[in-house]
C-alpha cells in the first residue's frame, strides 16, 4: 500500500485488509506487553511457532502477538480463535497440547483454562472471567485485536477514519464542540475539561503552536498509559493529530518515560508507519493540514510529569516547573501556545469522534464521562488493568472485579492517585469513582493507580513511603516543597522508628497546610495528601506508634522484634543457617535464640521456619519490650 | 565522541538526547565528554552538569558489568521490595546507587517499572524477574566470572 491521499483511499485500504482475512481461520493471539514478556511470553511465542512449523500448520494458522490484555496476573496467556478459548499462565511445554487439541481439533484443554478460586467454576472465554465481566473496555479491548507493530490491524478497526472525518467534514470549532459535548476530562489526574483546554489554546493567536502527549507516567503503581502505548500506539497518535487540527498546531511531542522501553519502541515504529502512509507530515490524507510528531524519551525524573516541567525537559533543560499563569496554552514550549494532554485522554479522542459525543456522554456520571482505566494492584487477588465506566463503586472494583483481598486477609485501604492521592478506608468503599467524589474523600482520581492494602500494611509506613518518594523527587526549586517534604519525612521516619512524640501529628498537619498552599507546582501542592488522608482515616495507627510503640501491622522495623518460641522450636538449624548476620545461636535439636542486638530484622528466619513448627514470630508493643528487656537482662 | 555529536543539531533541545546516547555508548558521562558536548552545543559545562545530575538516567562514574535494579513502586513496596533492597545491598556490600569495587554489580532502584501485577520486580541488565522473594539466588546467577 502506498501513501493515502484521500479518505476514500483509506476506506478502500480497510476493505482490502478485511477481504484478506478469513473469520473462520484458526488464530492464536498471544499477549506480550512488558508484563507478558517479563512472565515468559516470548518463550510461548517461540514454542507456538515451532509447534506450528513442526505440524506443518504455519500457513493455516495466524499467530498474532499483541500488547497487554489487562489480566497481567495470568500472563503469559493466549487465546485461540474463532472459539475464543483463553489459556492462562502457560509454560512452553503446554503449547503442543493446545495445538493438538484446539488447533487441529476443536477441543479444550481444560487444565489450562481459567478457574475461579472461590467457586471452582471454569471460564472458557476471556469475557466469562469475573475479572472482565463488569468492565467496559472501550479503549483496552482493541489491545486484543492489534499487533502494535502493524498499522493494518489498526486500519481494520476503522483506524484514522475519525481523523479523515475531522479533516474533511468538520471545522476545528466543530471538533472541539464534539469533545466538549462528550464531556471528556483530562485523564492525567487533573480532570480539566479537555474541550475547554483546547479552545483556550485554539483562541490564542500565534503562527506556531505545539501539542504534547504526556506519557511520563511516573506515579508508582500506575501503568495504564504504558499499556495503551505498547498495545495500541496509533490510537494515541490519531488523537493527537485530531487535537492538532482542532487547535491549529504544526508540531507535537510524545514524552515517554525511559522506564518504558517497549512503549518507546512501539511508538517510534507507529510514527514511522503514520508518516509512510500520509497520516503525518505534509498534506495529511490529501488535505491542506500538515503536522509532525516527535518522540522524546524521558530521563528519570518524576517531576517531568508536571506540564511546565515537561516542557522544560523537552527544551533540553532541567525539569523545573514554572509559575502559572502564563499557562502553557498561552506560553508553553519555546514560549509558544502549547496544549498538553495525557495518553489516555488522547486515546479517547478518536473514539469520541467515531462514535459520537452523545453516545460517549451516556457513559459515566453527570460530571465524569466515559471510562477510566485503573491499574488494580497490591494485595488483591486479581491484579491487572481494569477499564470501568465512571461512577462504578470502589467496592465493585475491589470485590467483583478484583476478587477481594489476597489470602483472605482483611481490606484496610485503597490508595488512589499515587503520591498526590490518598488512602481511602473500608467505610468509604461504596463511593462512586469519579473526579469529584474522590476529591471530596481527600484523595484524587489521579492517573489511575489503585493500590489495595490489607491488614499487613502499615498506614504510617505507607505515608512515609510516599513522602520519601516526593521528597526525593522534589526538584528543589521552591522552599515549601523542598524543605517541607524533608521535614515531613523526618517526622515520619522518627515515628516509624519508635521515636515519635505526641506533638508530631499536629506538627505534620500544620506543615502539610503550608506545603499545599505554598508550593509552586502540583507535585508540592499534593505531596501532603498521603499524610493528611492517613491522619484523617487512620489516626489511631499513628497514635499507637507514638504512645504504645506498637505497629499493629508488624511492618515498622523500629517497633518490631523477631523471637523464637522455645516451646515450639525443634532445633532444626534452618533459621540459624539463613540468618545473614549470625544473630541466631543454638545447636541441632536445641532451642535457638535470637541475639536482639545483632538482629537486623530482615525476616529471613520467619520465612524459613516450617509452617508446621511455626516457632518464629514478629512481636510489637509490650511483647517486644518484654523480649528486649529479657535479652538485656541476660547480658547483665 | 565526535561521531556521536555529529548526529545531533547544535541546539540545547538535543542535550538530553546526546546524554542518553553517551550514557548508552560508554556507560557513563565522563568529564571530557561533558567538555565536548559543551563545545558542540555552545553552552557552559555547568549547564550540562546541572542537567546531567538532575536526571537519574545519567551517571558520572562508570557502572558495573551487571546493573541490578529493584523496583520501588507502591505495589512492589507493599509486597516486600524494601527488604530486597536491604538484602541486595548487604550481599553486594554497597549502597543503592553504588558499584562494587570489582565493578561487577551496580545496585539501583527505580520508582516504578509499571509491571505492578507481577511484583516485586527486579531487573538485571534489562531482564525482568517477577515475584522475587529473595535476592541471593539472583545475585548468584549473575556472579559468574566475579
Amino acid at each position: 500500500m502506498e501513501r493515502i491521499n484521500h479518505p476514500e483511499e483509506l476506506a478502500v485500504w480497510k476493505n482490502e485488509i478485511l477481504a484478506e482475512r478469513i473469520p473462520s481461520k484458526k488464530k492464536i493471539v498471544i499477549s506480550s506487553g512488558t508484563c507478558g514478556q517479563a512472565s515468559g511470553s516470548l518463550q510461548i511465542i517461540d514454542a507456538v511457532n515451532q509447534e506450528l512449523a513442526k505440524k506443518g500448520l504455519k500457513d493455516h494458522v495466524e499467530v498474532k502477538v499483541t500488547g497487554c490484555h489487562g489480566f497481567c496476573q495470568l500472563e503469559p496467556n493466549l487465546i485461540v480463535y474463532p472459539e475464543e478459548i483463553f489459556y492462562k499462565t502457560l509454560q512452553p511445554q503446554d503449547v503442543p497440547q493446545i495445538v493438538e487439541k484446539s488447533i487441529l481439533g476443536n477441543e479444550i484443554v481444560s487444565s489450562l483454562v481459567f478457574e475461579d478460586l472461590k467457586t471452582a467454576q471454569k471460564a472458557i472465554k476471556q469475557n466469562d472471567i469475573p475479572f472482565y465481566k463488569k468492565q467496559e473496555r472501550l479503549l483496552t479491548e482493541n489491545n486484543l485485536k492489534i499487533n502494535p507493530t502493524e498499522i493494518e490491524d489498526y486500519i481494520a478497526l476503522d483506524g484514522y477514519q475519525a481523523l479523515a472525518n475531522a479533516l474533511f467534514n468538520m471545522t476545528s470549532e466543530a471538533v472541539i464542540a464534539e469533545i466538549e459535548t462528550a464531556g471528556l476530562r483530562g485523564r492525567g489526574g487533573g480532570g480539566f475539561p479537555s474541550g475547554r483546554k483546547w479552545e483556550i489554546c485554539r483562541k490564542v493567536e500565534s503562527n506556531i503552536k505545539y501539542i504534547i502527549c504526556n506519557a511520563d507516567e511516573g506515579d508508582p503503581g500506575a501503568y495504564m498509559d504504558r499499556s495503551l502505548l505498547e498495545g495500541n500506539p496509533h490510537s494515541v497518535i490519531e488523537g493527537m493529530i485530531i487535537g492538532a487540527y482542532a487547535i491549529g498546531a504544526q508540531e507535537g511531542y510524545i514524552y515517554v518515560r525511559m522506564e518504558y522501553p517497549l512503549a518507546v519502541q512501539h511508538v517510534n515504529l507507529a510514527l514511522e508507519q503514520a508518516r509512510k502512509f500520509g497520516f503525518l507530515g505534509e498534506s495529511i490524507l490529501g488535505s491542506e493540514f500538515a503536522f509532525e510528531i516527535h518522540l522524546i524519551e524521558g530521563a528519570g525524573a518524576f517531576v517531568s510529569g508536571e506540564e511546565t516541567s515537561l516542557i522544560a525537559s523537552i527544551e533540553g533543560r532541567r525539569a523545573f516547573p514554572s509559575q502559572r499563569p502564563p499557562f502553557p496554552a498561552q506560553e508553553g514550549l519555546w514560549g509558544k501556545p502549547t496544549n498538553v494532554n495525557n495518553v489516555e485522554t488522547w486515546a479517547n479522542v478518536p473514539l469520541i469522534l467515531r462514535k459520537g459525543a452523545d453516545w460517549y456522554a451516556k457513559i459515566g456520571t453527570r460530571r465524569s464521562k466515559g471510562t477510566k482505566i485503573f491499574s488494580l494492584v497490591g494485595k488483591i487477588n486479581n491484579t491487572g488493568l481494569v477499564e470501568v465506566p465512571m461512577g462504578i463503586t470502589l467496592r465493585e472494583i475491589v470485590y467483583d472485579i478484583g476478587g477481594g483481598i489476597q489470602d483472605n486477609k482483611k481490606f484496610k485501604a485503597i490508595q488512589t492517585g499515587g503520591p498526590s492521592g490518598g488512602c481511602i478506608p473500608a467505610e468509604k468503599l461504596d463511593l462512586p469513582v469519579d473526579y469529584d467524589t474522590l476529591a471530596k474523600a481527600g484523595s484524587i482520581m489521579g492517573s489511575g493507580g489503585m493500590i489495595i492494602m490489607d491488614e499487613d500494611t502499615c498506614m504510617v509506613d505507607v505515608a512515609r513511603y510516599f513522602l520519601h518518594f516526593t521528597q526525593e523527587e522534589s526538584c528543589g526549586k521552591c522552599v515549601p516543597c523542598r524543605i517541607g517534604t524533608k521535614q515531613l519525612v523526618e517526622i515520619l521516619n522518627r515515628i516509624t522508628e519508635g521515636n515519635g512524640e505526641e506533638e508530631d501529628l499536629e506538627k505534620m498537619e500544620d506543615l502539610s497546610k503550608t506545603i499545599k498552599t505554598g508550593s509552586l507546582c502540583g507535585l508540592g501542592q499534593t505531596a501532603p495528601n498521603p499524610v493528611l488522608t492517613t491522619l484523617q482515616y487512620f489516626r489511631k495507627e499513628y497514635e499507637s506508634h507514638i504512645k504504645s510503640k506498637t505497629c499493629i501491622a508488624l511492618v515498622c522495623k523500629g517497633l518490631i522484634a523477631y523471637t523464637i518460641d522455645p516451646d515450639k522450636c525443634v532445633g532444626c538449624l534452618l533459621c540459624l543457617k539463613s540468618c545473614p548476620v549470625d544473630a541466631i545461636s543454638g545447636e541441632r535439636k536445641e532451642v535457638h535464640v535470637i541475639d536482639q542486638d545483632l538482629c537486623i530484622k530482615c525476616g529471613a528466619c520467619l520465612d524459613v521456619c516450617p509452617p508446621k513448627i511455626n516457632a518464629v514470630s514478629k512481636v510489637t508493643g509490650r511483647k517486644m519490650a518484654r523480649i528486649l528487656k529479657n535479652a538485656s537482662g541476660k547480658r547483665v | 565522541m565526535e561521531n556521536i555529536l555529529k548526529e545531533f543539531e547544535r541546539d540545547q533541545k538535543e542535550l538530553i538526547h546526546i546524554l542518553h546516547r553517551v550514557q548508552e555508548e560508554f556507560g557513563y558521562v565522563s568529564p571530557p565528554a561533558i567538555s565536548a558536548i559543551a563545545k558542540h552545543l555552545k553552552i557552559s559545562e555547568n549547564e550540562i552538569y546541572s542537567v546531567l545530575t538532575f536526571y537519574k538516567a545519567f551517571s558520572l562514574e562508570p557502572r558495573g558489568k551487571h546493573i541490578v535494579t529493584v523496583c520501588m513502586g507502591t505495589a512492589c513496596h507493599v509486597r516486600g521490595a524494601p527488604r530486597l533492597v536491604d538484602d541486595a545491598s548487604r550481599e553486594m556490600g554497597v549502597d543503592v546507587g553504588q558499584t562494587t569495587p570489582d565493578k561487577h554489580f551496580t545496585l539501583e532502584t527505580v520508582n516504578c517499572l509499571g509491571c505492578c501485577a507481577i511484583g516485586p520486580v527486579v531487573v538485571v541488565d534489562g531482564k525482568y524477574h517477577s515475584y522475587v522473594k529473595r535476592m541471593d539466588s539472583i545475585i548468584k546467577e549473575y556472579s559468574e566470572g566475579r
